[in-house]
């Protein structure tokens, strides 16, 4: 695939999912602690979404940034729209904000904190291991 | 490897009105509380890309992560 082309197929991901979670490595098994905690939030608020590893290839990220103007992972995305990284998506969860953007009814027990997330596994590329 | 000074002061020159509070244990992963008059009217999102603007192609580099916080002052 060209570059273009993994934009396009971003692009599209993008729009044809309600929530789609850019991250490292899988929902089960995060590669790095900002997104094993953005998934744990999703999780708390028990509501579906897609997750995209982008580890896979490095040109993934590379297009993502540049489509999104974002330079960091884990990115979230609803309807469209960029939410944020790990930073925003914890400050809209402990205000609220994050259910009521996603249009979820956070579950009773939905913990007040966000919650920590999973111990990141290793990633299989130790090059983007370390780009926070 | 940036102090947390120094990474407090180009926050603080390069946003109009920025008051930046910044830590960090290791000089290689940040995290900062940023206030500016600045961010009066935008998005989260479209704070949080000013202050990371602030070190563009550091991030992931010298800067490995920095965990941020933005307010309107």
């Amino acid at each position: 695939m060209s570059d273009n082309q993994i934009r396009d197929a971003i692009a599209e991901a993008i729009a044809d999912n309600d929530i789609i979670l850019f991250m490292k490595g899988s929902p089960d098994r995060p590669a790095c602690g900002f997104s094993a905690r953005t998934v744990a939030m999703l999780q708390a608020l028990e509501t579906p979404f897609t997750a995209v590893d982008i580890l896979p290839d490095p040109r993934i990220r590379q297009e993502l940034s540049a489509l999104s103007n974002w330079p960091t992972i884990p990115q979230l995305f609803h309807n469209g729209e960029l939410i944020g990284g790990c930073d925003i998506v914890t400050e809209m969860y402990e205000s609220g904000e994050l259910a009521t953007v996603l249009g979820v009814d956070a579950p009773s027990d939905a913990p007040d904190r966000a919650p920590a997330g999973a111990d990141p596994a290793p990633a299989p590329l130790g090059i983007e291991n370390r780009l926070g | 490897m940036p102090s947390a000074d120094e990474v407090r002061s180009r926050i603080e020159s390069a946003i109009p009105g920025a008051e930046a509070d910044v830590q960090t244990q290791d000089e290689v992963h940040f995290s900062a509380l940023v206030r500016a008059s600045a961010f009066d009217g935008l998005s989260r999102v479209q704070q949080h890309r000013l202050v990371m603007d602030v070190f563009q192609g550091e991030l992931g580099g010298a800067i490995h992560a920095l965990e941020l916080k933005t307010e309107v002052s």
